[in-house]
């Protein structure tokens, strides 16, 4: 998918003034959010769960590289075929000569966040392959030429109206306007794409090392038309989804659906070993599995490997302060949010996603929520600092920072500086103690009035106080 | 060197490990798949029985309780009359010696087609925990009878229920070589929330999913 984070601060302030978008986000909070914290608060001992999800994958993490041989063993002896991908590029082409082995000129695709990173559909259309999603979402936004804006709720930032067009007029069926009926629609025009296609493309929410499967959750069914309708299955993912045992399995699915989208379980969850067995008269023929790397092995042994224990739930965007009043198209590539800030920069180059660590206040709501307990906000700010010290850093922001380092270093400067700012705010503040206008910080007090400081710094008091006692 | 060579180089370079993989570090790997060392998770629930219930009817699920595996095409017959269902069935190949006719349904032993209406399965086990039935995929348990119609009626015994998924590998570890091609979990009708995240029933499976539970 094409890169446009680097037009972040436009693209936010776009949003931030489209009022359809804002009443979308604000339903995502309180459906994701409350929904979330009701399932969570049904687990007397979650925070040991919790506990144990973020171990699980700290584990394969740990022994990335046998626990994927282990699973590719274990594929292979039930006649799925592994191939590896070390960039988004080879993926595509791997799928591309898989569509052209077996003559696959029509393909379904269930959800895959992964296939996003590569620009898959685009890949295959130029192959001359038509690529059907079928995904309620991911199916609109495909009619729409639009990107996902969540990686859960991928068209979330869609009125039921805008929805009622676009199917009436791609359709070129009377408008509906019911949700029911729309839904409706799109499962009759999709069926036969299920039933017509050569080749289904699925994502895998998890591979397993123990038996070889790949397991995807869904709600619509789609995943599994898209697993067992077409006689070729070709499963891309990326390396990191690997886990250990069915029992790890059964944990992290304690977790995910309800981060994700507030279940205890979503409606089907799907594990797939091999290809279709001796006197079974449904079920693909062949079975490929993709694990791509594409700028995951650059975060392995470092400090910011924990990133990669990552289940894709969504919970930290739709808790983020920022995405909730941005969405997710403004981050400019397939992950928003607090993950999409720290992964974004790593996987596309941190010069071209400049912004994204930085649009963060830091709150620590994302790490709060995370299943797996990845310290979001110490990793954004681990981004900032490579930023830095790759010179990224605009020039004002770096000459500030030396400035106030330099006077940080001299403490009886430093102490005067501070004294003539806290004087000089006071004095702006007035009578009422506030700040309507501050000189620079337009953005802050735009908004909102800054409450004035007292007029003596903190240096200045508590000398007095020590003097006097 | 193939890009396999490469990720899994990167990889052990970046931990810090030597190119190949001692002995040891193997061994420690499989053992803990063969151990398969139990998680923590939530306090068994007590009545299994009355948690999958409870839990499948939250799903949106309907119930349905009878003696024995004879009287199932009776019941069926009578959920399909009340809801106004057409009369004609697939069902797994594996439940083709019920009596079907008798209670004056039509129904066909095998996978199912586009434009089948009602879907008849087993199950391999029910969950207790969330209200989920187990479905294994196998020569006369295709998995195209759960998913394709509009309404999907499972029989499920009740002395299969199990607590949690762990018990339900477990079950299957116990009496089956290995996985089958298909696992899935099913838990209640196919749903969206894709469109102003408004959960609707009947995205692309069935419409509704009706459980009914077999003998004490
Ligand atoms: S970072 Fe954590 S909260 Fe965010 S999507 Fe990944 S697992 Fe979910």
């Amino acid at each position: 998918m094409q890169v446009t984070s680097m037009h972040f601060k436009a693209r936010a302030k776009e949003k931030l003034a489209d009022a359809k978008l804002q009443a979308a986000l604000r339903k995502l909070q309180g459906n994701f959010v409350k929904g979330r914290a009701d399932r969570v608060a049904e687990l007397d001992n979650f925070e040991a769960i919790r506990e144990a999800g973020a171990e699980i994958r700290e584990r394969a993490l740990a022994n990335l590289d046998l626990y994927l041989a282990e699973f590719e063993n274990n594929a292979t002896a039930r006649g799925a075929v592994v191939h590896w991908a070390e960039t988004a590029e080879q993926a595509n082409r791997i799928v591309c000569e898989l569509a052209a082995q077996y003559k696959a000129r029509k393909v379904v695709k269930s959800k895959s966040m992964v296939s996003e990173e590569c620009g898959l559909n685009d890949a295959l259309a130029a192959a001359g392959i038509e690529v059907i999603e079928t995904d309620l979402g991911e199916y609109i936004l495909q009619l729409a030429h639009e990107a996902p804006s969540h990686i859960v709720a991928p068209v979330v930032h869609k009125s039921r109206d805008e929805v009622s067009d676009l199917f009436e007029q791609k359709h070129g069926k009377p408008r509906k306007t019911g949700i029911a009926e729309l839904t409706r629609e799109a499962r009759e025009m999709l069926r036969p794409h299920f039933l017509g296609a050569d080749m289904g493309i699925s994502g895998a929410n998890f591979i397993i090392a123990e038996t070889g499967s790949t397991l995807i959750v869904t709600n619509e069914g789609n995943g599994r038309m898209v697993t067992t309708l077409p006689r070729v299955h070709v499963a891309i993912t990326g390396i990191e989804k690997v886990v250990p045992t069915l029992e790890d399995v059964a944990t992290l699915l304690r977790l995910l659906p309800r981060h994700g989208t507030g279940q205890t379980i979503t409606n089907y969850v799907s594990v797939t070993t091999g290809i279709r067995g001796a006197g079974e008269s449904e079920g693909p023929e062949h079975f490929h599995v993709i694990l791509m790397d594409a700028g995951r092995t650059r975060l392995i042994g470092s400090d910011l490997q924990p990133m990669l224990r990552c289940i894709r739930c969504g919970a930290c965007m739709n808790h983020c302060p920022v995405y909730q009043s941005i969405g997710g198209h403004a981050y400019g590539w397939v992950y928003p949010g607090p993950m999409g800030s720290v992964l974004t920069p790593l996987y596309v180059g941190l010069e071209n996603a400049l912004d994204l660590p930085n649009a963060a206040t830091l709150c620590n709501q994302c790490g709060v929520v995370c299943p797996v307990k990845i310290p979001l906000p110490d990793l954004i700010r681990k981004v900032r600092e490579r930023q830095f010290e790759r010179g990224l850093k605009p020039w004002w922001e770096r000459a500030g920072l030396a400035l106030w380092g330099w006077t940080a270093r001299h403490p009886a400067l430093y102490a005067i500086m501070t004294a003539i700012g806290a004087r000089a705010l006071a004095w702006m503040g007035g009578s009422g103690k506030l700040i309507h206008n501050l000189p620079l910080g337009g953005g802050w007090t735009g908004r909102r009035d800054l409450p004035a400081p007292q007029g003596k710094t903190f240096r200045e008091m508590y000398g007095r106080h020590w003097r006097r006692s | 060197m193939s890009a396999r060579g490469k990720i899994l180089g990167s990889i052990r370079a970046a931990q810090g490990k030597p190119a190949e993989a001692a002995a040891e570090e193997r061994e420690r790997v499989r053992a803990h798949l063969a151990a398969r060392p139990a998680n923590a998770r939530p306090a068994p629930p007590r009545d299994l029985r009355a948690e999958f219930r409870s839990r499948a009817l939250a799903l949106s699920s309907t119930l349905d309780d009878i003696a024995a595996m004879s009287a199932a095409p009776q019941a069926v017959a009578a959920f399909l009359t009340r809801n106004a269902l057409p009369l004609t069935a697939v069902c797994w190949p594996e439940l083709d010696d019920l009596d079907w006719a008798a209670a004056g349904l039509h129904v066909a032993a095998r996978t199912a087609r586009d434009g089948d209406l009602v879907g008849i399965t087993g199950a391999y086990c029910g969950i207790a925990e969330t209200g989920t039935l187990m479905l294994l995929s196998t020569p006369r348990a295709p998995a195209t009878v759960s998913l394709v119609p509009e309404t999907h009626i499972a029989l499920l015994r009740a002395g299969r229920i199990v607590s949690g998924m762990e018990e339900a590998w477990k079950l299957l570890r116990s009496e089956m070589p290995a996985l089958p091609r298909a696992v899935n979990f099913v838990s209640g009708p196919s749903r969206t929330a894709d469109i102003e995240q408004t959960v609707t029933l009947g995205a692309h499976g069935p419409y509704r999913v009706h459980i009914v539970l077999v003998g004490s």
